[in-house]
């Protein structure tokens, strides 16, 4: 029996990405404890940020959404939307974007607007948000997903938000210089893309969590030759994430 | 002026709106209610992620076209419910862009040109689909086209596209504010959001606030203010005129009403029920407010320090 969750492993996996320096753009859910983690273990130099305009918060208590009051206290400023996105893609700043998707491309492109027919949609999301933004323009995305074969599909029903694109150099064809999907964060292991097909492939999985089972779960062909298994989370993570991150289990 | 008199002169049927705040935080939801309480129709409602005012205003069948970034009420509504239903069952025009895409949109209306350029978007499928049909687009208030991309044309690079979006000017923006000063000065305390340029771009604005304070003292601290009077055509003073949603410094969101709306929404005849027990069956925000409750409004009422309700449930 681990003595984690699958949120605890993700939130910390990729806070472990997060580089003293790094300013990080956060979202909703698990991105929100990533953010808050990384801080708090690994990169204490590393400035939080909301697309909603709240910058550097105090985050004593975890936010729940990107507008919740706890994204406006003790920050160092407080502004709007406009300013926000002046940050994402300023480019003075190494800025990295925590995103999530209900689907995803081995290119690492996202849909978080339908499934089906546009006009007529099966499922409806809740749209782009600032994540279309953010990936045009952030220096890097890091994904976080439900390791399934539904959401790592061969073809995007929408594609919201741009990743790789195409593979190779489509991304900087497109007009979009830099940025680019960096790293995919799911409940089974943590996967990135080739430096130059930009194709995703398998870098780490959980401790205990079989390969077949990661090939099972991705719609898509995915090279798992160059897979090790991630160090498991120590400790005094686990007690940072579950008292100081979040004990209210908000998230957790 | 009074929220039904604000109401009556200046939201008309078929009017382009655009609702301040966002998601969970500062979304003016006394105004929504009043406007639904008068059953004003064809709304075209022009957005970046508005949360609860949106589902309350699209559940109860107000609105016919909707040009908007995001709908979700964080994890109360991941997406929001009555807008989902809408989108899915057809019952509603609707048009995808990005926050930026529509706060740029506001900004290009502040500023009186007509159109603005950005990167965002390219390659997204924002650009590939169109959600407004052919007809839609010849009606007032709607943009003859969605985008246009081109060549950045101050550029010897090949291939540097731009997308250029279109202004809005809506009719009218709502916003709720914490204060206001007797001489019409609007103060928004924490996040603005797209607030300012909604405001500015549109032909009208009602503000509702928590406090009507005196001049003197909204002028003893000038870089704390928002917009000056002359952008606003109705002040009222609404408190708690936010609830469910938050009001930094003021009041948290309302978890218990929020997970309750939430199993409302999910059901159509539950949310008929809910639709009449809260907006129509009241005659004001008071009545509203009484039917929440002394000890709710009390357990979401903010530290004025830390601007949220410490320790709050918000499960």
């Amino acid at each position: 029996m681990r003595g984690y969750t699958d949120n605890e492993m993700m939130a910390l996996s990729a806070g472990r990405l997060i580089k003293d320096g790094d300013i990080v753009f956060a979202g909703t859910g698990v991105s929100m404890l990533a953010a808050t983690a990384a801080k708090r273990i690994y990169a204490p130099k590393a400035v939080v940020f909301f697309e909603t305009g709240g910058i550097d918060p105090a985050l004593e208590e975890i936010p729940m959404a990107v507008a919740d009051l706890r994204v406006m206290s003790g920050t160092s400023l407080n502004s709007g939307l406009i300013e926000a996105f002046s940050i994402v893609g300023h480019r003075k700043l190494h800025t990295i974007a925590f995103l999530g998707a209900a689907q995803i491309d081995r290119y690492g492109n996202l849909n978080t607007t339908s499934l089906g027919d546009y006009w007529k949609p099966r499922t409806r999301f809740s749209g782009s948000g600032g994540a279309c933004d953010v990936a045009s323009f952030a220096s890097g995305v890091i994904t976080f997903m439900q390791h399934e074969k539904r959401r790592f599909v061969e073809k995007l029903d929408y594609l919201t938000s741009v990743g790789w694109y195409r593979g190779g150099d489509s991304r900087q064809r497109l007009g979009l210089p830099r940025g680019g999907s960096l790293a995919v964060v799911t409940n089974l292991g943590v996967l990135k893309f080739e430096e130059h097909s930009k194709k995703m492939f398998l870098a780490e999985y959980y401790p205990g969590v079989p390969l077949e089972s990661i090939i099972e779960n991705t719609g898509f062909s995915v090279d798992t030759s160059k897979a090790r298994e991630a160090v498991p989370p120590s400790e005094e993570e686990l007690r940072i994430l579950r008292e100081e991150v979040d004990p209210q289990k908000l998230i957790l | 002026m009074t929220l039904d008199e604000a109401v009556k002169r200046f939201i008309k049927d078929g009017c382009q709106l655009a609702i301040g705040g966002f998601t969970v935080t500062r979304n003016p939801m006394a105004v929504i209610f009043e406007i639904i309480r008068q059953k004003i129709k064809d709304i075209h409602l022009v957005c970046h992620s508005n949360g609860q005012a949106l589902d309350v205003l699209i559940g109860a069948g107000a609105v016919r076209r909707l040009e908007i970034a995001y709908g979700g009420n964080g994890r109360y509504a991941p997406t929001c419910i009555r807008f989902k239903k809408a989108v899915q069952q057809g019952r509603i025009e609707f048009e995808d862009y990005s926050n930026y895409q529509m706060s740029l949109r506001f900004l290009a209306g502040s500023l009186n040109i007509p159109f603005i350029t950005t990167k965002s978007g390219l390659g997204s499928d924002i650009l590939n689909c169109e959600g407004f049909s052919k007809e839609t687009r010849k009606d007032r208030k709607v943009a003859r086209k969605k985008y246009v991309t081109m060549e950045n044309p101050f550029s010897d690079e090949e291939a540097d596209p731009v997308v250029l979006l279109p202004a809005l000017n809506p009719d009218v923006a709502l916003l709720h504010a914490q204060y206001v000063g007797d001489d019409g000065t609007v103060r928004i305390k924490g996040l603005t959001f797209a607030d300012l340029e909604q405001a500015k771009a549109a032909d009208i604005v009602i503000v509702t606030c928590e406090e009507i304070v005196p001049q003197s003292f909204i002028r003893l601290d000038p870089d704390q203010n928002s917009l000056p009077s002359f952008f606003v055509d109705a002040i009222v003073k609404v408190p708690y005129g936010a609830h469910p949603t938050a009001c930094y410094a003021f009041y948290d969101y309302d978890p218990k009403h929020l997970n309750f709306y939430k199993r409302a929404a999910g059901d159509d005849s539950l949310f008929e029920e809910y639709l009449r027990e809260w907006v129509y069956g009241v005659r004001s925000h008071e009545e509203y407010l009484e039917k929440i409750g002394i000890r709710q409004l009390q357990q979401i009422k903010a530290n004025p320090v830390l601007g949220y309700a410490a320790g709050l449930d918000r499960k």
